[in-house]
């Protein structure tokens, strides 16, 4: 799993104070944006679904993340 | 290989999530659902509905197994998300090496997606809350939750743009005054919201809000050790190649940062 990056130019420049180097912007925006995406669309089932907007009906949501959306700190209702 | 190396990140980050959420799910077991129960004891007894239709999902659900949904989703989806922002802010905001990122970006998440807002809007238990308001309370909660993740970025800017002249100590103090001011001037002009219902036991709300703390505390402490660990190992095995390489001492024996 483990891959390289680009070596960092800091060790060959400064000894004993390795700085990592920086991934490219470009190399991040597409997981960023997708993944990103994603992530949000969890938080909101956890945080907010059928409270103050629902895209499911019903309460089965939720009352199923009932607790955890208290104790995360959501307005639950 | 770059685009490979945001995607072990954000997998290793995922995996972090679930780890801290079982952190938390342990914090919020045992510390937050007495609570929970005694504010729905609470609230049943001052009910005026004595409704008997049986509940959707049971108590007993709703303490164990939705909770613990809650808690791995919300650590996946938070996991997920830090290792982007760590992606993006490794090497970028100062001489850090993989774990104290890791875990300097933890905590200022902690800041910034719990403390802030909850500092304004604090957390309720079962019973605190008009149910009319709730569209209301929402969206200040998650404009509260944005404005200080912006605040928090603009602050790290400010603090870099500042460096050069001030340096490293005096940026840093300088950028952290101007995010406590700009978060000041928000508490100060955001509607404040009071809704607790008359006789309700200040000492349950304390604890209750005291315990929301506590899992977000764990939450984000767990992410940042566990997620800088497995980072490390992820990176350090290039960076190490590199320097035994030439022959330089291991980057873990970094020399204090100057400034």
């Amino acid at each position: 799993m483990a891959q390289s990056i680009a070596p960092p130019s800091s060790v060959t420049s400064a000894p004993g104070t390795a700085v990592p180097a920086t991934l490219p912007v470009k190399a991040i925006l597409p997981w960023a944006f997708f993944f990103g995406l994603l992530m949000l669309v969890l938080l909101y089932f956890v945080g907010a679904e059928q409270g103050a907007t629902s895209l499911i009906s019903g309460m089965g949501v939720h009352e199923w993340v009932h607790d955890g959306r208290h104790l995360l700190g959501f307005p639950c209702h | 290989m770059n685009s490979s190396t945001v995607r072990t990140l954000l997998v290793r980050g995922m995996l972090a999530g679930l780890v801290a959420g079982l952190f938390a799910l342990v914090a919020a077991y045992f510390l937050g659902e007495p609570h929970i129960d005694a504010a729905i004891a609470y609230e049943e007894a001052h009910s005026h509905e004595h409704g008997g239709e049986a509940p959707l999902v049971t108590r007993g659900m709703q303490a164990t197994a939705g909770l613990a949904t809650a808690l791995l989703v919300y650590g996946v989806a938070i996991g997920g998300i830090a290792s982007l922002a760590f992606s993006f802010a490794l090497g970028r905001v100062g001489r850090f090496g993989p774990r104290a990122t890791a875990l300097l970006l933890s905590g200022a998440a902690f800041v910034c997606v719990y403390l802030v807002p909850f500092l304004k809007y604090p957390a309720n238990p079962p019973s605190v809350g008009d149910p009319a308001s709730l569209d209301k309370r929402t969206a200040l909660y998650f404009l509260m939750v944005l404005l200080s993740l912006l605040l928090a970025v603009a602050a790290t800017t400010l603090g870099k743009r500042l460096a050069p002249r001030l340096g490293n100590w005096y940026a840093t103090v300088a950028a952290v005054a101007g995010f406590a001011s700009a978060v000041g001037l928000a508490y100060a002009f955001l509607p404040s919201l009071s809704e607790l219902p008359k006789h309700f036991p200040a000492l349950l709300l304390w604890e209750f809000r005291v315990s929301t703390l506590a899992v977000h505390l764990v939450l984000w402490s767990a992410l940042g050790l566990t997620f800088g660990h497995l980072a490390e190992r992820a990176l350090g095995s290039a960076v190490r190649a590199e320097s035994d390489e030439k022959g330089m001492e291991s980057p873990s024996a970094a020399a204090p940062a100057a400034n």
